[in-house]
């Protein structure tokens, strides 16, 4: 039963949504627009017990003393701060929240975003050391590209800019349209496949 | 002639459609049609017409509308000149309502034959998408036929996934050091398929990892993807018979915050030095911020996502990279289950037949005739 209900709850969501988007019906539309309503609900269940979660795993942390149990304290104390900030003083876009987030938040992301700069040179250094064919070619390409797409380029030959579009629109574009094709078949495979039971794997497999 | 202006329109004078107006020197639109906007939840009637012979000299055509206890039209919308189409939208299903159209210049409007009676309803079947409807039923026939024909018992033949063969030797490697081993479900909800996908191989990763005895780390981004992992996880165990090695510690929620996610697993490859990395599911800017601190650590990688974009920092960072469609077919690969082996091959058909449709279709594209209005989806 353990097994059964969580298949045949799947197998009918699965189909009813399938169909639903082949009926314009207001009643199907109605039905998905329900459904999309409970999801949000769920969501909200799941976030009490991810909210535990992190809630025991710091609290765990700081308890035990483990290496760098401060930054557990910084991490539980911002989550309830803001949490009261946003409860008793609004989110509107004057409000003591949204101000924390503009000016803590997004800074914040945007200094990690900042740092794929240097990760891109370091991984650039990794990729381009021409060990063997594929990395020479690549290295290749990616010289040409470049070269190709900074306005230095057309003094070195005027085809350069011409000759490096080329390489993004014909060869790369073919391989990208290669993964996408495999990506599209997967993902409709993956679908059916737990749709009609016989991908358990999310279940602990088919025992 | 009867010459009227278009203000006693807005008054609603009760006037006979064929009276409406008639302005010599502009000719109205010609052969007004309405009918029933197809494919759709009703209460929209689409009307077309033929651009009034004076269309360039006019400023546009005015939408009147009555129903049949009207005795008067009504102004339900406009359109500039040039235009000859326009959606009523505000149409009631059921009632039957009549329309013309006027050439309308300083306000002066001259108005066409009415239309003939008209309804919205809405439909039960999307006609547009017939086309989407037959190629997932010949797929999943396919697959289907594919499926049972491995329970048959015949051997199917798997091309080696460099990735998947490596996993062993990756919860290998973890056991051995005595380290744990972080698994990153990617940073899609778990309404992306990738994130599926994922969770099918973290199940298999799992049951590794329960068999090895070694230790697991899953961040988790959203809430519903952290209650489903420690599922799949808790379910993996069980299944390999030691629920009691299961922790509930191996399965973590972070934060929302993209770049907080990938702080969070920079630092957690810092401070805990996973001797394992998998990075499976579906990845945005941050993925070479985590595959690269990984590579620094020392740790083994295998990457996988169906991000297009992504992929080449994985490729370079990562010792291993499933590449789009490998994602989906790793959690068959490892589990070696014939039900899941034999799908393997129904994409493989899929993809067959997609690449004869489309080069068949280029080929008669050269003789001027264009097939894709049939694959286009409404």
């Amino acid at each position: 039963m353990k097994r059964k209900l969580p298949l045949a709850i799947c197998f009918f969501m699965g189909i009813s949504m399938m169909v639903q988007f082949f009926i314009p019906h207001p009643t199907s539309l109605n039905f998905g627009s329900m459904i999309y309503k409970w999801i949000i609900v769920l969501m909200a269940f799941a976030l009490v017990l991810a909210i535990g979660n992190l809630i025991r795993h710091h609290g765990f942390k700081i308890q035990k003393g483990k290496e760098d149990w401060p930054y557990s304290i910084v991490t539980l104390t911002s989550m309830v701060a803001m949490a009261i900030i946003g409860l008793a003083w609004g989110i509107d876009p004057d409000s003591l929240y949204q101000s924390i987030y503009l000016n803590i938040m997004a800074p914040l992301g945007g200094t990690m975003f900042a740092l794929l700069a240097y990760y891109m040179a370091s991984a650039a250094y990794r990729a381009f050391r021409a060990r063997s064919l594929e990395a020479t070619l690549l290295l290749i390409s990616a010289f040409v590209v470049m070269i190709g797409f900074m306005p230095f380029g057309q003094y070195i030959h005027p085809k350069f800019p011409a000759f490096a579009e080329w390489i993004m629109k014909v060869p790369n574009m073919a391989s990208q349209r290669g993964i996408l094709l495999g990506v599209a078949f997967g993902s409709i495979a993956t679908a059916l496949k737990i749709i009609l039971g016989i991908e358990r794997s999310w279940l602990g497999g088919k025992e | 002639m009867l010459i009227l202006i278009i203000a006693a329109l807005y008054q609603c004078l009760p006037l006979p459609s064929c009276l409406l107006l008639s302005i010599p020197s502009y000719r109205p639109p010609d052969k007004v049609t309405a009918v029933d906007r197809p494919n759709d939840s009703g209460s929209v009637i689409r009307l077309e017409w033929t651009l009034s012979p004076d269309d360039e000299a006019i400023d546009g055509y005015t939408i009147l509308r009555r129903t049949t206890d009207d005795t008067v039209y009504t102004k339900i919308g406009s359109t500039i000149h040039g235009v000859a189409s326009f959606e009523d939208e505000k149409a009631q299903d059921g009632v039957q309502y009549q329309y013309v159209i006027a050439s309308t210049k300083n306000g002066e409007m001259v108005s066409s034959e009415p239309t003939a009676l008209v309804t919205s309803y809405p439909q039960l079947f999307h006609t547009g998408r017939i086309n989407v409807l037959l190629c997932i039923a010949a797929f999943a026939l396919t697959l289907l036929y594919f499926v049972f024909k491995a329970r048959t018992g015949q051997n199917l033949f798997i091309r080696k996934i460099a990735g998947l063969a490596a996993v062993d030797e990756a919860v290998g490697r973890a056991t051995e050091m005595g380290k744990p081993i972080l698994y990153v479900p990617g940073l899609g909800d778990i309404d992306w398929t990738a994130t599926i996908a994922s969770m099918n191989i973290l199940g298999e990763v799992a049951k590794k990892i329960a068999l090895y005895d070694s230790a697991l780390i899953v961040p988790n981004r959203w809430s519903v993807t952290y209650t489903v992992s420690k599922e799949v996880v808790k379910e993996a165990f069980v299944s390999e018979g030691s629920p009691e090695k299961f922790k509930e510690e191996y399965v973590r929620y972070v934060t929302e915050a993209q770049f907080g996610f990938a702080a969070a697993i920079t630092g957690i490859m810092m401070r805990e030095k996973p001797a394992t990395n998998f990075f499976i599911g579906r990845f945005w800017a941050e993925s070479l911020i985590m595959a690269e601190t990984g590579a620094q650590t020392g740790a083994f990688q295998i990457a996988g996502t169906d991000s297009v974009l992504q992929l080449p920092f994985f490729v370079t960072a990562c010792d291993y990279t499933l590449i789009g469609e490998e994602l989906y077919a790793a959690s068959a690969y490892l589990s070696r289950e014939p039900l899941l082996l034999g799908s393997l091959k129904a994409q493989d058909y899929g993809k067959l037949v997609v690449l004869l449709i489309l080069f068949g279709f280029t080929v008669i594209s050269f003789f001027g005739i264009d097939l894709l209005p049939i694959l286009r989806v409404q």
